[in-house]
């Protein structure tokens, strides 16, 4: 009895953290590009045209690392198409990610019709090439721990190490408390010498990295192909847990975990065979986010200068 | 001459730079130009793609039929959005509201036996107020628990597409045998002329005056003048009317409104009932006027997502609304042709022409400074 409830946890907690990964890597980008002053709500198409590089070049190469990291680095040209825009031409930064939303769902679809023979999902990487499982067999067959680790990918742990490392940097080191400073109050980081627009630039451009990374965690990892609706909106999610988690690392990565459980619990109850429907269970980690907002969460506050363009006064 | 040409140089950059209109042209000529691009590196010929979208938007009555068939829920879906916008909201749930007046217009449609004249609007008010409802809630939310609309419009959009699935597996809803509801009752079918195309006499006529018979080949009906007549409305009600005035005012300074007393809170949700009411209309009219019924969905179908295209495009305008719905519904369309032989392009260019459009119109300082710079050049030779 207490082996099946310990047994069920297990998996509850595998399949949050199987969930919880792609979300955690693009709030992430969000949490950069935000704290910066940049307002991203560009992800969603950041992490398509993440996971259709991912899962292209690791069809093509077959090296599961070398796909993770194109895919970062296409991700982050969408971030500095998106920099372009906002900091150079003081853009509309709402109106240049929903841009975005549209270039990255575009472009990543008519490649994959390039490249695939006109179809829109890419065809499978091998099981091998995919992301590998550094925990897999290591714990003994049936235990707990066994359970929730044995399928886990790498880009599970490292959505972790990436969420300390960001904290560490935004709050323990100099630059990062220099890009608070950016988003907070640009004419006064301006004053002490600080460079605006090379750190705002430099933000935006990560956040298009990290969103690679999670559109990559998904078709690398979760699945292995790309596909019109594998993404479907987890990028708006993840903008939903960047502000749920109050623009801080350490709350998107709680608003992701709490997303994901939700995802998992569904997933758990779905296997039985229940009165309710599965549709109706579907429903439960938006309605769970939604009460949890009203409930413990208090009023959030983006950084002061989130979305707004700066420019510096003319000298005539 | 010289003299006449640095003038018109100089009212081009006048109308570009300071008319929203001109403005909003140029940055769609370089979404063609972004578009063409794509198209040449991918090795098709772009003047024929365009060629052939023209052609299969404009050729017939029945494809000019369609295009304002496609277009007709993105100019509410638009409207929606923009007068959202105009105050001071975002509203990502126009998705979601869609779907809800989809469901509610198909359930309403289907239980319901009215006769002819009351069964539509009676659908359509319905679905109007459920979705009202719906957006109404994300206003709540914001207003009473200061939770940011766009987290949860975004979450109410995925709670909608479940709740329709939802019902799609209901027995009494669903049509045996397939994921889909039943079809709404004949009553309920705003296409225009439906029985009289399929009787013995519609058809015979039609087969004598081939225009007619290709333009009502198409599932065409009234929802585009309602979109029409909407879009009129919404701006009559934000220009031209105090609560449009109060709407205004929450949205371009919450803290002014409050200080001039109005109660911004209330404000909100009304804003908010608007905004779902018209995504809402969207939904209903698709499914009086185009499906009649609804089906299964897997993922998000987009209407509310184009519709901040829209909206964009626009400027937030109401009556601009319709202009670029049309365009987006025209591209959709015509995208649909590429795809076909002879070009054989993948359509997806649209959404790269349509997201390029949109990146333009997001920097309006781009096209000044390149403008400018030849202004200059002109003026100093």
């Amino acid at each position: 009895m207490i082996d099946t409830i310990l047994s069920n946890i297990a998996l509850i907690i595998g399949t949050t953290l199987m969930y919880s990964t792609p979300l955690i890597y693009t709030s992430l980008g969000g949490v950069l590009s935000e704290n910066s002053g940049v307002i991203n709500i560009g992800l969603e198409g950041m992490m398509i045209i993440g996971a259709f590089a991912g899962a292209a070049i690791g069809y093509f190469v077959g090296d599961p690392w070398i796909a993770f990291i194109g895919a970062g680095i296409v991700g982050g040209l969408f971030g500095l198409l998106h920099a372009f825009a906002c900091v150079t031409f003081g853009a509309n930064q709402v109106v240049s990610g929903i841009a975005i939303n549209f270039l990255g769902a575009g472009i990543a679809l008519f490649l994959s019709r390039m490249l695939f023979e006109g179809a829109t999902m890419t065809k499978s990487i091998a099981l091998d090439n995919k992301m590998p499982r550094p925990l897999n067999g290591v714990f003994h067959d049936g235990s707990f721990l066994n359970i929730i680790f044995n399928n886990q990918y790498a880009t599970v742990y490292l959505a972790f190490i990436m969420v300390f490392l960001i904290w560490f940097f935004m709050y323990k080191t100099k630059y990062g408390l220099r890009l608070r400073s950016v988003g907070e109050h640009p004419t006064a980081a301006d004053t002490l010498g600080i460079n605006v627009i090379k750190i705002r630039y430099l933000a935006v451009i990560m956040s298009g990295v990290f969103s690679g990374f999670g559109g990559a965690a998904m078709s690398l990892a979760i699945v292995s192909n790309f596909r019109p609706t594998l993404v479907s909106g987890h990028g708006f999610i993840a903008l939903a847990a960047m502000i749920f988690g109050k623009w801080k690392p350490q709350g998107a990565l709680l608003a992701c975990l709490l997303f994901g459980g939700a995802q998992g619990l569904a997933v758990f109850l779905g296997q039985f065979d229940f009165e309710i429907s599965s549709q109706l269970i579907s429903m439960l980690p938006y309605v769970i986010t939604i009460v949890v907002l009203i409930g413990f969460v208090g009023k959030s506050a983006a950084p002061s200068a989130d979305g707004i363009p700066y420019e510096r006064e003319q000298k005539n | 001459m010289k003299i006449k040409f640095k003038e018109l140089r100089k009212s081009i950059y006048i109308f570009a730079t300071e008319k929203t209109i001109g403005f909003t042209l140029i940055s769609i000529f370089l979404g063609l130009v972004v578009g063409a691009i794509f198209l040449v590196a991918a090795g098709f010929n772009p003047f024929q793609a365009y060629w052939i979208m023209l052609i299969g938007i404009f050729s017939k009555p029945s494809y000019i039929s369609y295009t304002i068939i496609r277009a007709t829920p993105l100019i509410l879906t638009g409207l929606s959005i923009a007068f959202a916008f105009k105050t001071g909201l975002f509203n990502i749930g126009a998705e979601g509201q869609f779907i809800i007046g989809s469901v509610a217009a198909t359930a309403t449609g289907y239980f319901l036996h009215l006769p002819l004249l009351i069964h539509i609007p009676v659908v359509i008010i319905s679905a109007v107020i459920a979705a009202g409802v719906w957006g109404g809630i994300a206003g709540y939310f914001k207003a009473k628990f200061g939770v940011h609309e766009v987290i949860s419009t975004i979450m109410l959009n995925w709670i909608a597409l479940y709740f329709q699935n939802f019902l799609i597996y209901t027995k009494g809803f669903q049509k045996p045998g397939g994921e889909t509801s039943y079809s709404i009752q004949p009553t309920a079918n705003m296409m225009i002329l439906k029985t009289w195309k399929q009787s013995e006499a519609g058809r015979e006529w039609l087969l004598q005056h081939p225009f007619w018979k290709d333009l009502l080949r198409t599932p065409m009906n009234w929802g585009f003048i309602i979109a029409i007549l909407m879009a009129i409305l919404v701006w009559f009600v934000l220009n031209k009317t105090a609560l449009g005035y109060r709407l205004r005012a929450v949205g371009f300074n919450k803290f002014a409104a409050e200080y001039g007393g109005i109660n911004v809170n209330k404000n909100i949700i009304i804003s908010m009932f608007i905004a779902g009411a018209l995504a809402g209309l969207a939904g209903a009219l698709q499914v009086v006027g185009v499906s009649h019924k609804v089906t299964l969905i897997a993922a998000m179908e987009g209407y509310g997502f184009d519709g901040i295209a829209v909206a964009l495009i626009a400027n937030s305008n109401a009556l601009g609304c319709i202009l670029a719905g049309l365009l987006f519904g025209a591209l959709k369309y015509g995208g649909t042709k590429i795809q076909m032989f002879p070009v054989k392009a993948p359509s997806e260019v649209i959404s790269i022409m349509i997201g390029s459009i949109v990146f333009f119109i997001s920097i309006p300082k781009l096209i000044k400074v390149i403008l400018s710079r030849k202004n200059k050049k002109g003026g100093t030779k």
